[in-house]
């Protein structure tokens, strides 16, 4: 019986930048269903090393497999596939959640379906309020809808806890694990601990792949 | 095809030790045909029939811009080729080219108005060769901008050797676009930049000085990059054995 | 999935951004239209001189008012990581730049064509020129963008990048110049002017397929980094 591969897998991976190894052959595995917690201290390299993995850089050595396949043979269907929430939301300041959430799915979705999105945000009744009127918690609340719509299997999610209170946090672990249960996988960035279940750690200061806490 | 010696040429180890054996020849060379070239346009040429002693600047003049547009397209194929085969002495020739570049540009415009104010009575004329020669020094200007703009220097690199790849094709349209627009624009019974046919005597001389310069630029260029090379490798070993060589016979020839 | 899918969603979010701010499409075209008004103020009204270069002060004051809107264009995606999602999305990245500098256009060049009569107007532009003057401006202010995004793309990241835009872009601006110019000087000589607007479409043609290809690649390169 033929092992299925994993979802992502991650071999020797290196990057070069300005004559420093910022990244230096480091190995992961993701599969169906996984949470994934790349930790390390500030400047040990977590943004590059996501940025690695959506292919935003492209690394000096070292290869990324999506299903088996190698990432230039495949990237439209990966990057179908993935959804990155950065540092920035992406959420234009002058436009309304529901414009925003328009344009970042394409013109695709249905009016409805947005609004419904952005209810499981708890930003009911915010649809039409242009988004510089609204708190930075907020703001990244219209980002977190859109996770809610895209059907992308991975989730790339660099620092997501940051500018947040209580209630955000318990508001994207609840998405996460929503994501988790339907056979997502999320891949996040962050020093801050989780409070879910089955969490794999990856940390990049010692390289070492801590399984499930 | 074994292109290894396309990869080697690639190390700048392999570079710096290989030009240290040949660079010194080169230059000496560069030196005759400068000095022969020079003596023998400037003082044993026979004067022109209508400028007198004053077209002699030609000698500067014309191997100046001849290499201020090949200097460009060198730096547009180093940077091509860094950007293709990721190879960091190609960036480093490219980052060289440029200053060299501009400062011949530079020369090429400064010895034209010199050439005419004794010719036609003014340090600045607009007509195709000489707009054209200014538009190339802003291209220049552009890509030395732009590399030193970012703080990463492998972004600045890669920048510019686009802007570099940008402006190559676009040196054609321009330099024609500038042609028309002379012809457009000039009254037809003046022209220029004609040069005079010129007379075997007055023209064996300026080929020295073309040789010449070809020369000079090349020499230029390999010393501008062995100091690049020794900036950036300084951590590596070998070349901190150069350096400690260079340190004990300085200190021996002391004592 | 379409290929120009990425086109038409960048072009209607554009616009729809663009209509938020209206003041920010008023700034090039008021330019526009007062610094021409510095041209017989700084050199003569004599009407018998204006005529002569008015078809070039025309054109000089569109390419300064471009210059000065190009700056905006990537900048507000860089800076709230619209410009990183444009680049990880599946679709090529030349759609929804076009799209962008298609609204660029829309909103900058565009308007300039229908100003400049307004200017012609002034700077006591000879009635033969109107016509040709507004179709070379039509196409040339394409170029005009598409160049200048293509500086705006090399400077996105940088703090002080509108200078730097301007000394990267002015020299490819040279030969659209010449040639818009010279549509409505032609005109105005009695020549046909098709000739220089046919070669302003050329370069039209050269730059929309191949500026979208430099600016996606400078966009890859300077954004993430």
């Amino acid at each position: 019986m033929v092992a299925e591969p994993s979802l992502l897998s991650v071999k020797g991976l290196c990057f070069e930048r300005d004559d420093i190894l910022v990244i230096d052959s480091v190995c992961l595995d993701l599969s169906d269903g996984e949470i994934l917690q790349i930790e390390g201290p500030n400047g040990s390299g977590k943004t590059t090393l996501l940025r690695l993995l959506i292919s935003a850089l492209a690394p000096t050595h070292g290869d990324i497999y999506y299903r088996g396949a190698r990432l230039s043979e495949c990237r439209f269907e990966y990057l179908s596939n993935l959804l990155f929430l950065g540092h920035q939301s992406a959420v234009k300041m002058t436009l309304t959640p529901e414009e925003n959430l328009n344009w970042m799915t394409g013109y695709s979705t249905t009016s409805e379906e947005l609004l419904a999105a952005l209810d499981s945000v708890q930003l009911t009744g915010y649809a039409d309020v242009p988004c510089y009127r609204l708190s930075a918690g907020q703001q990244r609340r219209v980002a977190l809808a859109r996770l809610l719509i895209s059907s992308a299997k991975i989730w790339f999610l660099d620092e997501p806890f940051a500018a947040l209170d209580n209630q955000g946090v318990k508001l994207i672990e609840a998405c996460m694990q929503g994501h988790l249960d339907v056979g997502g996988s999320v891949v996040l960035s962050t020093h801050q601990p989780i409070a879910m279940n089955a969490v794999r750690h990856y940390s990049l200061v010692d390289q070492s792949s801590q399984g499930v806490n | 095809m074994n292109w290894n010696w396309f990869y080697r040429m690639g190390s700048p180890r392999w570079f710096y030790e290989s030009t240290s054996r040949w660079l010194p020849w080169l230059g000496i060379l560069t030196f005759v045909l400068l000095a022969v070239g020079l003596v023998w346009g400037l003082a044993f040429a026979p004067q022109d029939a209508k400028q007198g002693n004053s077209f002699r600047i030609i000698y500067l003049h014309v191997p100046a811009s001849f290499l201020a547009l090949a200097g460009y397209f060198l730096m547009a194929t180093a940077g091509a080729i860094g950007l293709i085969w990721k190879m960091k002495l190609s960036y480093m020739v490219m980052k060289c080219a440029a200053p060299l570049g501009a400062v011949l540009t530079f020369l090429a415009l400064f010895t034209g108005a010199v050439w005419g104010k004794p010719t036609w009575g003014s340090y600045w004329v607009w007509d195709a060769r000489v707009t054209s020669m200014l538009i190339l020094l802003f291209l220049y200007m552009g890509v030395l901008a732009l590399q030193y703009a970012f703080d990463s220097k492998d972004v600045g690199n890669k920048a510019s050797a686009i802007l570099a790849l940008v402006g190559t094709v676009n040196i054609p349209i321009i330099y024609k676009s500038v042609d028309w627009w002379f012809t457009l624009h000039q009254p037809a019974t003046i022209s220029f930049t004609e040069a005079p046919s010129m007379h075997p005597d007055m023209f064996q001389p300026l080929l020295v000085m073309i040789l010449g310069f070809y020369c000079f630029y090349a020499v230029a260029l390999i010393l501008s990059v062995r100091v690049e090379i020794l900036n950036r490798e300084r951590k590596t070993g070998w070349v901190r054995n150069l350096v400690k060589q260079s340190t004990d016979k300085s200190l021996g020839a002391e004592l | 999935m379409a290929y120009n899918m990425g086109f038409w969603a960048f072009l209607r979010r554009d616009l729809q951004l663009i209509n938020r701010r209206r003041g920010e499409v008023a700034s090039p075209l008021i330019f526009f239209i007062m610094a021409a008004t510095f041209v017989p103020l700084g050199i003569t009204p004599d009407s018998e001189l204006l005529k002569n270069i008015a078809p070039g002060i025309i054109w000089v004051m569109a390419l300064l008012a471009t210059l000065l809107s190009a700056d905006s264009l990537f900048a507000s995606d860089y800076h709230d990581g619209s410009l990183e999602q444009m680049i990880i999305s599946p679709q090529l990245l030349v759609m929804p730049v076009l799209g962008k500098v298609t609204a660029h256009w829309l909103t900058t060049g565009l308007p300039l064509t229908l100003a400049s009569p307004v200017l012609g107007l002034l700077l006591s532009l000879p009635t033969a020129g109107y016509l040709p003057m507004m179709a070379g401006l039509a196409v040339g202010t394409g170029c005009l963008s598409l160049l200048a995004a293509l500086g705006a793309a090399l400077t996105v990241s940088l703090q002080k990048g509108g200078l730097l835009l301007t000394l990267i872009v002015m020299p490819l601006y040279m030969p659209v110049i010449i040639f818009g110019s010279a549509t409505a000087q032609y005109s105005i000589q009695g020549l046909a002017w098709g000739g220089p607007l046919a070669v302003l479409g050329a370069m039209l043609a050269i730059a929309i397929a191949l500026c979208p290809l430099a600016i996606a690649s400078v966009l890859r390169l300077t954004t993430i980094n």
